[in-house]
C-alpha cells in the first residue's frame, strides 16, 4: 500500500516537471504560463559556424527579438496562448566553413521527429533548401526562408533547372514559403542598374553554387536585353583564394564592371580585395555583387572598407535595416540595437519578419497541428512586414518585394535606391 | 607586346609566385615522407600556422603600415625568424606527440593521425581566429616597377616599350616572395646535399637501421627532418600572407593539396623534384585560371596527380621510394 502510494507520488512529481514550461529567454522569465502551457518549437537551420556566422548569428538574434516583442505586445502571452520556442540549429559544416547538405538534411528530420516541432524556419543558402524542402513537404510541416532568393525553389524559370519547383514538393502541395525577392528579380534588376550607372561592359563570375550560379545567369541574360556586353564569364572554386589570374583575364576584357554572383563565403570578399591589389579599380573597372554579400562583415573580410569604397556596388531585397521607415521597421532596429548592442545584419530584417510571419500563422491556426499551422501560413494575407504590406502567391512567394541598390562609400553602404528589373526604360544614364 | 601576349606574361609570373609558396610547402612532405615514409596530412596546416603566428606577432607590435626603414630591414626578419621557429616547434611537437609512438606501427596508423592532427588544428584556427576570412594588413610596400621611370628606360635602351604594358605588373611585393622563397630552398638543398645531418637525413632516407647501425642518432635526425620542414611551411605562410593578403582556417587543407601533388609530381621523396613539381603545379594553376577556366583547374590538377600515380609513381625526377610502397 505504502509503496504504491510513493510511487503515485513520485510519477505526479515527474509528470509536473515534464510539464512545467522551460526556461528559455532569461530575459524574460517572469512570463506567465499560457492557457495550454503547450509549447510549440520552431526550429531554425542555417550557419551559425564558418563564413556565414556573422549573418546567421544576427538573424537567430532577431527571430528571438520577434518572439519577444511579439510576447510584450500580448501581455508576455505567445501565439493562441502557446509557448513559443527556438530551437537554434547549424546548417554549416566545421571542417569547409559553409553550409553542408547532410548536416541541412539532418537538420529537417530531427524537426519532422520532434512532434513539437510546427515550422522548418531556413535556411540561409539556396542550395541547402533543395535539401531540406523535400524533407519537410513530405512530413506536411511548413517551412519558411528568411533569405532563400534561388527562383526555382519555387516557380519555374527560364534559367531555372528542369522539373523545378515540383521537384522539391513529393507531396504536390505547396509548403514552402519566403518573404524576400527572388533571384530571377535581383539579377535582371541589377543588370538594369548597372546600365544606368553607366556601365557598357561586364564581366560576369560566380562560385557554382545555386544562389551564386542563378543570379550570374539572370543577369547575364537581362544584360544584353538592356545593352549591356557581356565580355566574360567565370566561374571559380568557392573555397579557393587566389584569383589573380582570372582577374588578370578580366583586365585583358575591357570589362569596366565584374558583376559577382558570391556569398560572403564563397570567394566575393577575395574578390574585391584582389581586384584592388592587381589595379582594377585604378583601370576603373567596379565590382558589383549581389545581397549574399550585404553585409558590414564583407568590409571587416577585405580588411576595411576603405579599398572598397567608391568602386564596389551591392544590392538588397529591401532597404537596410537602418534605413526603415515603418513603425514596425523603426521599432525593430531600436529594439534590437538596444538589446543586443550591435547594428542587425542586413539579413536580419527578413530573419524577423519571417518569424513574424510564422507567429501570425500559429495565433490564426490556434492548435499546435502541423497541417493547421501550414494552411495559415498558405493564406497570409495583407501581412504588415517590416518595409512592406504583402500576401504569399500560390508559390509561397511574398507578393511584394523591391531591390535596392547601395554603393559603398565613407566606408558602408550608401545612396540605397529601389532599382527594378525595366529601371533601363526610364534612367538616365550616368556619364563618367 | 599585344593584350594576349601581356596577359600570357602575367599569368607565368602569378605561375611563379604560386610555384614558389608551394616549393616551401612541399618541400617539407617530401622530407618527411623521404626519411619515414610517412604523409604528413597536417603539413600544410603550419603553412596556415605560419600565416596566423605571424599575424599575431605582427598585430602585438603593431608597426605603421606599410613597413618601412628599420621595421622592413630588421623587424620584418625578426618576425620570420620567429615564425620560423615556432612552425618548426609546433611540427617537432606534433611528431613527438602523435607520430613518434607510431613510428612501429603498421603505416596506416600514423596516416590517420596525421589526418586527424590536420582536422584538430584547423578547428583550433577556427576557434582562434574565427571561422571568417583574415584579412592579413599590408604591410609589405607595394610598388609596380613596371610603373617604374629607371625600369622603362632600361627597357626602352633595349627597344621595348613598357609602358603600354597595362596587363603586366611586377611588384616589390613579387620580387619580395621570390627573394625569400628562391633562396631559402636552395639553401635546403645545399644543406642536404653538403652537411654532416644532411648526409646523415640522406643516410636514413635510405635505410634507417643502417644508419642507426651506423652510429646515426635516428630520432634526432627525424626531429631535425619535422622541424625543417615545419620551419619552411611556416615562412611561405607568412610571406603568403604578406602577399595575397587574405586567409582563412581551412587554407592549410587547399595548400597541402597542391603541395602534396607537387611533391608527387616531382617525384617524392626527391628534394630538387618538390621544387619542380611546385613550379610546374603553380604554372598549371595560374594557365588552366586564365584559359581553362578556374572551376576546371582542380579536375587539371588532381587529374595529373592520378595519371601520375598510375602511369609515374616515382615522378619526374624519380622517388627516393617508390610510392608504390604506401
Amino acid at each position: 500500500m505504502r509503496t504504491k502510494r510513493y510511487l503515485g507520488l513520485v510519477l505526479l512529481i515527474t509528470l509536473a516537471l515534464i510539464a512545467a514550461p522551460t526556461a528559455k529567454h532569461s530575459n524574460n522569465a517572469v512570463k506567465p504560463v499560457s492557457a495550454e502551457g503547450e509549447t510549440i518549437k520552431v526550429y531554425t537551420s542555417w550557419p551559425l559556424t564558418g563564413g556565414t556566422q556573422a549573418v546567421g548569428d544576427s538573424m537567430l538574434k532577431a527571430a528571438e527579438l520577434a518572439l519577444a516583442q511579439y510576447e510584450e505586445d500580448h501581455d508576455g502571452a505567445g501565439p493562441a496562448g502557446f509557448n513559443v520556442e527556438i530551437v537554434g540549429l547549424d546548417d554549416a559544416s566545421p571542417t569547409t566553413g559553409a553550409w553542408d547538405g547532410t548536416i541541412e538534411a539532418e537538420n529537417a528530420q530531427r524537426c519532422v521527429n520532434d512532434a513539437e516541432c510546427m515550422v522548418y524556419f531556413g535556411t540561409y543558402n539556396s542550395g541547402a533548401a533543395k535539401v531540406s524542402m523535400t524533407i519537410t513537404n513530405e512530413a506536411g510541416i511548413a517551412q519558411i526562408s528568411p533569405a532563400n532568393s534561388y527562383a526555382g525553389l519555387t516557380r519555374a524559370c527560364e534559367t531555372c533547372a528542369e522539373g523545378e519547383p515540383d521537384i522539391y514538393r513529393p507531396s504536390g502541395e505547396v509548403n514552402y514559403f519566403r518573404t524576400n525577392g527572388t533571384d530571377d528579380f535581383q539579377g535582371p534588376a541589377d543588370a538594369a542598374w548597372s546600365y544606368c550607372l553607366g556601365f557598357e561592359k561586364v564581366y560576369i563570375l560566380d562560385d557554382t553554387q545555386a544562389y551564386g550560379k542563378g543570379l550570374a545567369d539572370e543577369f547575364e541574360r537581362h544584360a544584353e536585353e538592356v545593352g549591356l556586353e557581356v565580355v566574360g564569364r567565370a566561374s571559380v572554386e568557392s573555397t579557393d583564394v587566389d584569383f589573380r589570374a582570372l582577374l588578370t583575364d578580366v583586365l585583358a576584357s575591357g570589362a569596366d564592371l565584374v558583376f559577382g554572383g558570391f556569398v560572403l563565403d564563397s570567394g566575393g570578399p577575395q574578390v574585391i580585395q584582389q581586384m584592388n591589389e592587381l589595379g582594377l579599380f585604378e583601370e576603373g573597372i567596379y565590382f558589383m555583387g549581389p545581397d549574399g554579400m550585404a553585409s558590414p562583415a564583407l568590409f571587416d573580410q577585405i580588411g576595411g572598407a576603405e579599398i572598397a569604397n567608391d568602386y564596389v556596388y551591392i544590392s538588397f531585397p529591401g532597404p537596410l535595416p537602418s534605413t526603415l521607415e515603418s513603425e514596425k521597421g523603426v521599432r525593430f532596429y531600436e529594439g534590437y540595437v538596444d538589446t543586443y548592442d550591435e547594428e542587425p545584419d542586413p539579413y536580419a530584417v527578413y530573419a524577423y519578419q519571417s518569424m513574424a510571419v510564422i507567429l501570425d500563422s500559429i495565433e490564426r491556426a490556434g492548435v499546435a497541428d502541423r497541417a493547421a499551422i501550414l494552411e495559415a501560413m498558405r493564406s497570409t494575407t495583407d501581412f504588415e512586414g517590416l518595409s512592406a504590406t504583402f500576401s504569399f502567391d500560390e508559390n509561397g512567394d511574398a507578393t511584394v518585394s523591391g531591390f535596392y541598390g547601395y554603393a559603398v562609400g565613407d566606408d558602408t553602404f550608401i545612396d540605397g535606391t529601389l532599382i527594378t528589373p525595366n529601371m533601363n526604360e526610364t534612367c538616365e544614364v550616368a556619364t563618367d | 607586346m599585344s593584350i594576349d601576349n601581356q596577359v600570357f606574361l602575367q599569368n607565368v609570373i602569378i605561375g611563379l609566385t604560386v610555384g614558389g609558396y608551394l616549393a616551401l610547402i612541399a618541400l617539407g612532405y617530401t622530407m618527411v615522407y623521404g626519411i619515414i615514409e610517412l604523409i604528413n596530412f597536417a603539413h600544410g596546416d603550419l603553412f596556415a600556422f605560419g600565416f596566423f603566428i605571424s599575424l599575431t606577432i605582427f598585430a602585438k607590435i603593431n608597426p605603421d603600415i606599410p613597413l618601412h626603414g628599420a621595421n622592413l630591414y630588421l623587424l620584418l626578419p625578426g618576425v620570420a625568424i620567429l615564425t620560423m621557429l615556432l612552425t618548426g616547434s609546433l611540427n617537432l611537437a606534433i611528431d613527438q606527440i602523435a607520430y613518434r609512438p607510431l613510428r612501429k606501427a603498421p603505416r596506416l596508423a600514423p596516416l590517420l593521425t596525421a589526418v586527424g592532427v590536420s582536422f584538430m588544428l584547423e578547428a583550433i584556427y577556427a576557434i582562434w581566429k574565427g571561422p571568417s576570412q583574415v584579412p592579413y594588413p599590408r604591410y609589405f610596400p607595394k610598388e609596380d616597377y613596371i610603373n617604374n621611370e629607371k625600369v622603362i628606360s632600361f627597357f626602352s635602351k633595349l627597344g621595348l616599350d613598357i609602358t603600354t604594358w597595362r596587363i603586366v605588373s611586377f611588384t616589390t611585393k613579387d620580387l619580395f616572395l621570390f627573394s625569400v622563397t628562391i633562396p631559402l630552398v636552395i639553401a635546403l638543398t645545399l644543406f642536404i646535399d653538403r652537411t654532416r645531418v644532411g648526409k646523415a637525413m640522406r643516410a636514413c632516407a635510405q635505410d634507417r637501421e643502417a644508419a642507426m647501425m651506423m652510429g646515426i642518432n635516428v630520432n634526432r635526425i627525424i626531429a631535425t627532418t619535422f622541424f625543417t620542414g615545419g620551419a619552411l611551411a611556416g615562412v611561405a605562410g607568412m610571406v603568403w600572407g604578406l602577399y595575397i593578403n587574405s586567409g582563412r582556417f581551412t587554407m592549410g587543407f587547399e595548400a597541402g593539396l597542391m603541395a602534396f601533388t607537387s611533391a608527387v609530381l616531382g617525384g617524392i621523396g626527391n628534394i630538387r623534384g618538390a621544387v619542380l613539381g611546385a613550379f610546374i603545379i603553380g604554372m598549371i594553376k595560374a594557365m588552366s585560371d586564365s584559359y581553362i577556366g578556374s572551376e576546371w583547374t582542380r579536375v587539371v590538377i588532381f587529374g595529373i596527380l592520378i595519371l601520375m600515380l598510375v602511369f609515374r609513381p616515382s615522378g619526374i625526377l624519380g622517388s627516393t621510394q617508390s610510392i608504390e610502397k604506401l
